[in-house]
């Protein structure tokens, strides 16, 4: 058993170490796991070997010329300045060269933009700096942050296998169904990209984009935001997980009841001690990235809430700034990205964390009825 | 009356004036070539240093030297002191000393604006450079200052950094006014505009091209203050605004801008690879017909830089056929260099190795160019180290070995000594290693899915950015050693003839090396 089970591992590891090895010195585009994908890898080896192909023609009388037509191997120069054919001829190969190259792509195209008839519609929103993806047909929606924890970034700890490249929440769709996404931000623009499937748009505050995937091979797909979005623009990942469609139906209707409990937990009567643990979760997630998990923030652009004024004294200005957030800077609303439940536990913590002790607590129905007033 | 003739006719005898002064108030064409290209040094290695913080952080992935807030400001400075600071004044620097003693003029046609326009750029990177140590520190959102992370979402110094932008717009606007005076109204008698040298044919054009874009630089910017200060919507969508008009705009200017970087360089390489092969340039006419229709598309292309924010398919389709169109007096340009060397009798001096790794290097990155014209392609090249290293290539052995292949070219006219020829090919062959090492791996990178502007990155691209930063590094450290070659050279050396190349022509030739602090005060002919 123990030389089997050694074998195992030596070949196991003898499998995976190319793997490795290979993927650090990766050198080409994948060819991904989508028609589209693969379509554009197809162009892409093309126009290379195109490339390719007029640089060695090009580059090859020049060597030669370097090579053979020196001064100092007393080679003589001639006298030739013009002629009208060959200029006509490289202004025409050319062209014909590109007008070939230019009817795939068209054709690739042309596919890549029709978003007819999809079978799953999800709502894709950037927010600096997480995404929330929203299940249009099935009424759930959640964000998906970045897992790496912050010791990794700093160096305190070893780099997972997926380092930056992880999150809370994955986005699941079906294989073998087309997937439309719907594209649109609530700060600046942003821009969802997973290379497997060829599929990048950039998603624009008060514009809504389209683009849709089909992924016939079930498996994680990592992508990241590609369009500089502020501070922490490195650190939102895009994981994708497509799993085969029964599995997809359970995980659907897990999602569906767990937002349903969520709705129902507002009604529940809450204690300080429950919001302060919930808070404690909801601010390491939403607002450490600015103000830091010790509350003392980056001034200016990012004010401290240790000792701050709003925080121990003025909770209607608390609870306005949190929920509706304060235009023309950085603090975002978050009326709709945190539920009634999480906004009460963010604002309790914030007013009893890090010796802000006011001892004062914020319902979740307090806030259920403040978003109703407005 | 005639005694003021006769003092004004003196003065023209006298040297240059003593001291800080001669400076300041100079209308010289010869000092303020001088002073921008000393400035654009200055500016290349400011730049250069905000790069190597850069590459330091990008070594190794985690954080290690600086935080994401400061590398964002790093990545943006030093595309603005580049692009604004280091190629562009180094082109005007050129102009200014070499557009006169080309056309057989004794000075630009409107020296006054002319000291005028080089003195308002040391203002505007002051005011630029300021923001750094302002609180909430310095611009952070990319050279390209897309809103509303540029807007709503920008740091207080936005506003310096408008400002600072209104006035290098203004200095290169006097600037292309300045040389198309010049070259239109001063050329010697005989020398009609098809035989004008290259380089004057590229500068009037690039002139043109600034005079177009520049206006739009600075309405861009003022629309951008309007939305932070006054209350207008033009990039916020919650106001009516759209933050994709920001883009259209912002490349209309854009693409121009970058042929306004690359066209001086054809223009010169055209004289050194002609003067080093000892054979007229092939196909003059066809030259000067291929960048009067590059300048003309590039106002046609500027929506390749935005394939991915939802365009239409039509303008997908537009811009994609545009860019691809581009790629063809581009290439002829090529051809034609080529077929110049073809049966000449070569020699390498710096200014011809220069010259030959710019042919090399700016076609490989018109190839990356060419790939990344094609739309669906575009969708994974987009934002990623692809681009990087595309637009670097285009860039750095474009744009900067272009300066360099000019600077050693011309160096003895106008300092009239030579410069150490064995320091000379040391500078280039280190800059050729350390630039390759720095930028090849990123094509790599952005294929295998590295995103631009990330102060860390995923494991799988570690290996690759390790390469990238030790060239980059040698890159950089190479430059100090320019500085020491130019500095020795203006120093002493070997005596420079007139003529110290022998397949040069052109009338800066004639004039004896170093160039007299006037030339030209009578026309000479042309035939």
């Amino acid at each position: 058993m123990r030389v089997h089970a050694k074998r195992a591992v030596a070949l196991a590891a003898g499998l995976l170490l190319p793997v490795t090895v290979m993927a650090e010195w990766t050198m080409n585009m994948t060819p991904g796991v989508t028609s589209t994908s693969n379509q554009i890898y197809t162009l892409h080896m093309t126009i290379l070997w195109i490339c390719v192909a007029i640089g060695v023609v090009v580059f090859g009388v020049m060597f030669w010329s370097i090579f053979a037509h020196r001064k100092s191997r007393g080679y003589k120069p001639a006298n030739f300045h013009e002629n009208t054919v060959v200029e006509v001829l490289w202004t025409i190969v050319p062209l014909a060269i590109l007008v070939a190259m230019a009817i795939p792509a068209t054709a690739t195209l042309v596919e890549m933009y029709d978003t007819t008839e999809s079978d799953v519609d999800i709502k894709i929103t950037g927010y600096q700096w997480r995404w929330q993806y929203e299940y249009i047909d099935d009424d759930f929606s959640f964000f998906s942050n970045m897992s790496t924890p912050r010791e990794q970034i700093r160096n305190r700890q070893a780099k997972g296998e997926h380092y930056l490249l992880e999150v809370d929440n994955p986005v699941v769709i079906p294989v073998g169904k087309k997937v439309r996404f719907l594209l649109t931000a609530n700060d600046v623009i942003h821009s969802w990209w997973v290379p497997e499937f060829g599929v990048k748009k950039d998603a624009i505050p008060g514009f809504i984009n389209e683009t849709w995937t089909r992924v016939d091979v079930p498996g994680t797909y990592r992508g990241q935001c590609t369009e500089l979005c502020g501070k922490d623009h490195g650190y939102m990942p895009v994981v994708v997980k497509a799993v085969p469609e029964e599995e997809y139906n359970v995980w659907v209707a897990e999602q569906r009841e767990a937002a349903e409990t969520e709705r129902q937990l507002t009604e529940k009567d809450w204690t300080l001690d429950e919001l302060m643990e919930r808070g404690e979760r909801a601010y390491a997630t939403a607002c450490a990235g600015c103000h830091q998990a010790d509350g003392t923030g980056l001034p200016p652009t990012f004010p401290a809430l240790k000792g701050s004024q709003m925080a121990l004294e003025d909770m209607a200005g608390h609870i306005e700034i949190v929920v509706n957030g304060s235009p023309g800077t950085s603090m975002q609303a978050f009326g709709n990205q945190l539920s009634e439940v999480d906004l009460a536990a963010v604002i309790t913590y914030e007013r009893n964390a890090w010796g802000n002790n006011t001892g004062e607590m914020v319902t979740p129905k307090e806030i259920f009825d403040y978003k109703n007033q407005q | 009356m005639s005694a003021v003739i006769d003092t004004h006719a003196q003065d023209h005898h006298h040297g240059p004036a003593k001291g800080i002064s001669r400076w300041l108030f100079t209308t010289n064409h010869k000092d303020i070539g001088s002073m921008y290209l000393m400035f654009s040094f200055a500016m290349f290695l400011l730049g250069g240093s905000m790069a190597m913080v850069i590459r330091a952080e990008l070594f190794q992935p985690g954080l290690q030297i600086v935080e994401p807030e400061f590398f964002n400001q790093m990545t943006t400075m030093h595309g603005l002191i580049m692009v604004f600071g280091a190629v562009m004044p180094a082109f005007v620097g050129l102009a200014n000393w070499m557009l006169p003693l080309m056309i057989g003029a004794p000075d630009m046609a409107l020296p006054r604006m002319n000291n005028w326009s080089f003195w308002l750029l040391p203002c505007a990177f002051l005011i630029l450079v300021s923001t750094l140590f302002m609180q909430g520190g310095a611009p952070n959102f990319g050279w390209t200052f897309y809103a509303p992370l540029s807007t709503t979402y920008g740091p207080p110094s936005t506003t310096f950094f408008i400002f600072a932008v209104h006035i290098m717009g203004v200095s290169s606007i006097m600037g292309a006014i300045n040389v198309i005076a010049t070259v239109l109204n001063m050329r010697a008698p005989g020398m009609t505009l098809m035989k004008m040298p290259l380089f004057v044919w590229t500068w009037l054009i690039t002139a043109f091209l600034l005079i177009a874009v520049m206006p739009v630089l600075a309405g861009v910017v003022t629309m951008m203050l309007m939305d932070i200060h006054f209350g207008t919507s033009f990039f916020d969508a919650s106001g009516g605004g759209d933050p994709v008009l920001f883009q259209h705009v912002f490349w209309f200017f854009g693409h121009p801008e970058v042929y306004i970087m690359i066209l001086p360089a054809f223009g010169a390489i055209s004289h050194i690879v002609s003067a080093f092969s000892r054979k007229p340039l092939f196909g003059y006419a066809s030259m000067v017909y291929a960048v009067g229709a590059i300048a003309i598309m590039s106002f046609l292309v500027w929506a390749h830089h935005m394939f991915t924010v939802g365009m239409p398919l039509a303008g997908q389709l537009f811009f994609m056929y545009a860019t691809l169109l581009i790629a063809v007096p581009t290439g002829v340009k090529v051809f034609n260099w080529v077929t110049t060397m073809f049966r000449g009798s070569l020699s390498f001096e710096a200014p011809m190795l220069f010259a030959v790794a710019f042919i090399i290097l700016f076609t490989i990155g018109g190839f990356s160019g060419l790939m990344l014209a094609i739309a669906p392609a575009d969708f994974q090249y987009h934002d990623t180290y692809f681009v990087v290293a595309h637009f670097h290539y285009v860039l750095v052995p474009g744009a900067i070995f272009g300066i360099f292949a000019s600077a050693y070219f011309w160096l003895p006219k106008w300092t009239g000594y030579m410069y150490d020829e064995t320091l000379a090919k040391t500078h280039f062959w280190l800059s050729f290693v350390g630039m390759n090492l720095a930028f090849f791996p990123m094509h790599f990178l952005g294929l295998a899915g590295m995103p631009r502007r990330i102060p860390d990155y995923a494991l799988q691209f570690t290996n690759f950015n390790m390469i990238s930063s030790v060239g980059a590094f040698m890159f950089a450290a190479t430059q100090l050693l320019f500085l020491f070659i130019v500095v020795k050279c203006v120093r002493g050396g070997e005596k420079a003839p007139a003529k110290p190349w022998d397949g040069a022509e052109g009338l800066e030739w004639t004039v004896p090396s170093p160039a007299p602090y006037h030339t030209f005060s009578t026309p000479p002919e042309v035939k």
